[in-house]
């Protein structure tokens, strides 16, 4: 969707605050909202989460902070895949004859779980159609669901750098439609490609891509 | 009403305390339903914390100034090598390794949201999740960069890595001069995460 998350190219939104190393968190309950949609069942779709947080009306979106952002999408995840009702979101209190389930993820499994490596790469899919060197232009396309293809690329030529293996699909993973497994590459754009003459001639943004948002150019 | 740092900077709909009171609502409710365990939360405060962040990233950059077959391993296979260190887990689990050269400076962003690799930089600050950085590092990198304090000359090239899809991306920054007689952990000592993201060089 072309919501205000796809911000790459945009200007005039503030200035940006360097910040030195430090904790995580700014206020405990940023912990405990990382931590829950950490642990929540809502979890085990990764492409659902970030949808959800681009479903934030642009408005409020820009007006929030990151942890806020979490918290909401979190909230509406859970209402959504039938977790809980909003009426025991403004409580605080499960409805009342609510069987309780057992968590996915108990305290003696985290560090094991958060350290596993992981993948998102699936055998089985079809072979990639285009080599490292080829020219291709990113695909004009504009769904109104979870796309990974950010506006300032579209319509763009750019060069295969490198071939990522096939990764689970996004746009069709965040909508419950199954993982989908493409080839992913990774395509560099020049800067002028990108922002027109005035850009530096050296300078490249490269982005990694799935097969089904290039063609042939 | 008290502001946290968090908030002077990045305005939100709600004041601190009230998303104090909504968040602690929520995980009553969680742990009610049974749907999260008490216990885990706390371990995932406590990993983020302290088992997590850039400290990991630096001694990967420190190994591969020390060790030149290792930093081959690092570029070629970057998860593989990082994995060496016991640096792995959720939003480290492609890693690709880019090297800053003389000639060539990298900086990593995600436009879309605010991926970025957990297991060698711990949780992203502010500044990487902003509007403001996410909006203008792809079309301004340049100018990104000299606002964390660093001019590049016009004849150094910038490549900007967007984490558009689950590859994580680590600058490996150039080792500075006058450091040969240093061991490891004296260079990751010199080793930044903001030199490590590419908005500083070292």
């Amino acid at each position: 969707m072309n919501g205000v998350h796809d911000m790459g190219g945009m200007q005039g939104l503030g200035a940006i605050v360097p910040e030195p190393e430090g904790p995580p968190f700014h206020a405990a309950w940023e912990g405990r909202v990382h931590a829950m949609t950490v642990a929540s069942p809502t979890r085990a779709n990764i492409d659902a989460g970030r949808h959800q947080r681009e479903k934030i009306p642009g408005p409020e979106y820009l007006a929030m902070t990151y942890y806020q952002k979490w918290f909401r999408s979190l909230s509406d995840l859970l209402v959504l895949k039938g977790y809980a009702t909003r009426e025991e979101l403004a409580s605080g209190k499960a409805a009342p004859g609510t069987p309780k389930a057992t968590p996915l993820l108990t305290g003696d499994l985290v560090a094991a779980t958060l350290s596993r490596p992981g993948s998102y790469v699936r055998e089985g899919a079809s072979p990639p159609k285009f080599a490292v060197g080829d020219r291709v232009r990113a695909r004009n396309i504009n769904p109104d669901g979870h796309t990974r293809l950010p506006r300032y690329a579209r319509g763009h030529i750019g060069e295969i750098m490198a071939l990522q293996g096939a990764h689970v699909f996004p746009d069709s993973n965040a909508h419950g439609r199954g993982e989908d497994a493409q080839p992913l590459y990774t395509v560099r754009f020049t800067a002028r490609e990108l922002w027109g003459e005035a850009a530096n001639p050296r300078d490249s943004v490269s982005l990694d891509l799935w097969e089904p948002y290039l063609e042939r150019a | 009403m008290a502001h946290d740092a968090h908030d002077d900077h990045d305005h939100g709909q709600d004041a601190p305390s009230d998303m104090a009171l909504r968040v602690k609502a929520l995980e009553s409710l969680l742990v009610e339903k049974g749907l999260v365990d008490p216990a885990a939360l706390d371990a995932i405060v406590d990993h983020y914390e302290h088992r997590v962040g850039p400290r990991n990233g630096a001694r990967v950059v420190a190994r591969a100034w020390s060790d030149p077959a290792y930093k081959a391993r690092l570029l070629a296979d970057a998860t593989a090598a990082i994995a060496e260190l016991d640096y792995t887990g959720r939003q480290g689990e492609h890693m690709v390794v880019v090297e800053n050269t003389p000639q060539r400076h990298n900086l990593v962003v995600c436009t879309l949201c605010s991926c970025y690799p957990w297991p060698v930089l711990g949780l992203p600050p502010v500044w990487y999740k902003s509007s403001a950085y996410r909006s203008r590092a792809v079309i301004d990198p340049r100018g990104v960069i000299a606002e964390f304090g660093t001019e590049l000359p016009d004849d150094v090239e910038v490549q900007v890595w967007d984490s558009t899809a689950e590859v994580r991306y680590l600058v490996l920054p150039e080792r500075p001069a006058g450091t040969e007689d240093l061991d490891e952990e004296a260079l990751a000592a010199l080793v930044t995460r903001d030199g490590m993201v590419g908005t500083a060089r070292l």
